[in-house]
């Protein structure tokens, strides 16, 4: 049971690790050779092995890129399955060095939990998926529904408090796993099944049959999904935040996986500071001074892994929306390298 | 004159003493392991407070802010975790005891069903044990789900149960009674009847042993027990009004409502667990050596009795060590409740609020002093009433 022993650990890391909290992440995992990324697993879009075993998704390119600044090779990467439940004890307790599992970032994740968060690579919200045949138009129609949701979740949070709020009953039923919820969803167990926008509609299309099922337009809450690290290790903290932001700054720098050889010849500034031609910027880091390069020659720019994995090149077509750049409307920005 | 009666031992320093030295031995090793236990416990808190993780049981009266879908006591989303712990408490104590006691009848059933000598029920009974204990409980738990799940109506085409209940896929609804004034009269009259029947057995077994007499005890007790009880109701105007369960849009509300998720789980841990009881039942049984069952044909017994006074008393002290041991895994393997859905004490607690919470060292530390408590007073029990009907040698 891997729940079981996520606490074992956490319980045992408390315990006998003495340098649990020090700055060593990046030494320990250039020592270690591959980097433990703590990702989704059961979900199309953000995080999910094929039938091969290959990993796809936004959280996994993520990580990738960050297996690629490191090691200049986004292949030398475990990919570590979490639940919602179980993800931040493995954080904590070391079993994975980055986090990027589609996790919202509220403040008592990033006090209590001994978190930092690195940014938001997704921008989301929590809606509702309903069957057609109930003939519902809105949220607001859900008071009494049985409501099917993942444990674990601010999502779990949400409901209760939309409830509340609108002074609505409700029965949750909860589940350990996206997995069970939506497969309950689907056997008629619950009225509605809940989760973040995106996510909704990644799971309904592994509803029997997709075309009986439609997600409400209200959005409930802010949903924004971003990395986290632990607490403790700046260095560390600093690297992710980059890895991130160096995929931003590329698409608004018009810097492509095709094309970034071919950029790395501009007289631009800004993408000779990117790229580790002028400056010494990766060193800064701790990393090498084509950091960026490595990143977006090998995984991509955040462009190009969104529409990749969720956008209009993937079964979910999800629209940019509020994940446009602000250039362009939207609120990915991201600070100047310099 | 004197040195000749003079025995004691002669002097040995006490670093050669055995005893000294065995009990300071002792010593040592508790304080080895004190400080291995200071030294976890110090380190715990210090790497906690490095990562700036909360630590302490501040969390216990902040507000939950989640649902639970099955409350025995008052629960909303704006009560406390410490709340959420004693639902999820209650909740594994009800799946817990259920199952118990409906795994303990059905085991017996099963166990004395293999020792049938009508070959069907026996190879019936065999069959049964064979497939449900080598089968994984979890897949178990998840087909049983499944299977209450799938096999139901949808809530607008439920089962309407004659008097007022429903059955669909949300689970059943039935009427839930409710007493009104003249109620208590009714459990005064229940409770008369127990004693009676307890004073009866007492009375009809001193009677036997005196006269050799017997009284038709169980008659006599359902009389006074069942009997008794009913007819004060009945006399006092049947004061109970029942609360109906009243369907909605989505929903039915009102009533008594039985979760699948409880159904699954309590259907799943006593069917596998009951498999184990048969075995255990079987290999008590079978160890009353024959001749015990011979003698008493041979003083006149019929086979009823014979199994009731002569066999079961003697397989009894076999059956009772691992039938605690069955409880105790029935009542561990509840915590599987977390794959169908059930809000058991780990899904609540270890599931939803540590990870609300974020403290995993003192939530996990709870909730397994609460199992530990828990098993810990099953076999205590146990162990209480094995020595009470251990073989009394006289």
């Amino acid at each position: 049971m891997k729940r079981v022993f996520a606490l074992t650990i956490v319980a045992a890391a408390a315990a006998f690790a003495a340098t649990a909290a020090s700055a060593q992440t990046l030494n320990t995992i250039k020592s270690r050779g591959v980097l433990h990324c703590g990702a989704n697993g059961t979900l199309a879009g953000f995080g999910l092995p094929d039938a091969q075993g290959a990993w796809t998704g936004l959280d996994v390119d993520f990580c990738r890129a960050l297996a690629a600044a490191i090691f200049n090779d986004p292949t030398k990467i475990k990919f570590v399955p979490l639940t919602a439940k179980d993800r931040f004890t493995a954080l904590q307790s070391g079993d994975v060095d980055v986090l990027a599992r589609n996790t919202t970032w509220t403040s008592s994740r990033d006090t209590q939990l001994g978190l930092n968060f690195t940014g938001v690579n997704y921008y989301d919200g929590q809606g509702f998926m309903v069957r057609k045949s109930l003939k519902v138009n809105s949220a607001l129609e859900l008071n009494d529904a049985a409501i099917c949701v993942q444990q674990g979740t601010t999502t779990e949070l949400n409901l209760a408090d939309y409830f509340r709020a609108n002074k609505m009953k409700l029965k949750t039923v909860t589940f350990a796993s996206a997995n069970e919820a939506v497969k309950a969803y689907d056997a008629g167990r619950c009225d509605a099944y809940t989760t973040d926008a995106s996510g909704l509609y990644a799971e309904r299309l592994r509803t029997v049959k997709p075309d009986d099922h439609i997600v409400l337009p209200e959005i409930i809450s802010k949903e924004p999904l971003g990395p986290s690290v632990r607490h403790g290790d700046d260095q560390w903290f600093d690297i992710v935040k980059w890895t991130h932001f160096a995929m931003v700054n590329a698409e608004e720098l018009n810097i492509t996986k095709a094309n970034v050889d071919e950029m790395s010849k501009s007289d631009n500034p800004d993408i000779k500071r990117l790229l580790g031609s002028e400056g010494k910027h990766g060193e800064a880091l701790g990393l090498t001074n084509d950091w960026a390069y490595r990143i977006i020659k090998q995984v991509g720019n955040y462009g190009e892994i969104f529409e990749k994995n969720v956008g209009q090149a993937s079964p979910l077509k999800i629209s940019r929306g509020l994940n446009a750049l602000w250039t362009k409307g939207g609120l990915q920005y991201a600070p100047p390298v310099r | 004159m004197s040195a000749v009666g003079d025995h004691r031992p002669p002097r040995v320093s006490p670093l050669n003493d055995p005893r000294v030295r065995s009990i300071a031995y002792q010593v040592l090793l508790c304080v080895v392991i004190l400080f291995l236990v200071w030294g976890a416990v110090d380190n715990a808190i210090d790497n906690l407070a490095k990562a700036r993780i909360a630590s302490g049981f501040g969390f216990w009266n902040a507000t939950a802010g989640f649902d639970i879908s099955q409350t025995l006591i008052e629960y909303s989303t704006v009560s406390t975790y410490g709340r959420a712990f004693w639902v999820g408490l209650l909740n594994t104590l009800l799946v817990a005891a259920l199952g118990i006691v409906f795994a303990t009848v059905l085991g017996f059933l099963i166990g004395i069903m293999r020792l049938s000598r009508n070959l069907l029920v026996s190879r019936l009974a065999a069959g049964y044990v064979e497939i449900v204990r080598n089968l994984p409980l979890l897949l178990q738990l998840l087909f049983w789900y499944n299977a209450v799940l799938k096999a139901l109506p949808e809530l607008r085409d439920s089962i309407l149960i004659p008097g007022g209940g429903f059955l669909n896929n949300r689970g059943l609804f039935l009427p839930q009674p409710v007493a009104e004034p003249g109620f208590g009269a009714v459990l005064a009259a229940f409770a008369v009847g127990i004693a009676g029947a307890l004073a009866f057995r007492i009375w009809a077994r001193r009677r036997q042993e005196r006269t050799g007499e017997q009284a038709p005890v169980l008659a006599v007790a359902l009389a006074l027990i069942v009997g008794l009880p009913l007819v004060v109701f009945l006399v006092a105007g049947a004061p109970v009004e029942f609360v109906y369960p009243d369907r909605g849009r989505f929903n039915i509300r009102g009533g008594i409502e039985v979760l699948p998720e409880f159904v699954a789980l309590l259907f799943g841990l006593v069917i596998y667990t009951a498999a184990f009881i048969a075995e255990a039942v079987r290999a008590g049984i079978m160890a009353v050596s024959h001749g015990q069952t011979e003698a008493a044909y041979s003083l006149g017994l019929r086979p009823g009795p014979t199994l009731r006074l002569v066999v079961i008393p003697q397989a009894m002290r076999v059956i009772i060590p691992p039938l605690t041991n069955q409880y105790l895994n029935l009542t561990k393997n509840s915590t599987l409740a977390v794959a169908i859905g059930y809000p058991d004490l780990v899904q609540v607690f270890t599931g939803t609020v540590l990870n609300q919470t974020g403290q995993a060292v003192e939530v996990v530390a709870v909730t397994m002093a609460v199992y530990l408590t828990i098993s810990l007073v099953t076999s205590l029990f146990m162990n209480w009433y094995n020595a009470r009907i251990a073989l009394v040698e006289r």
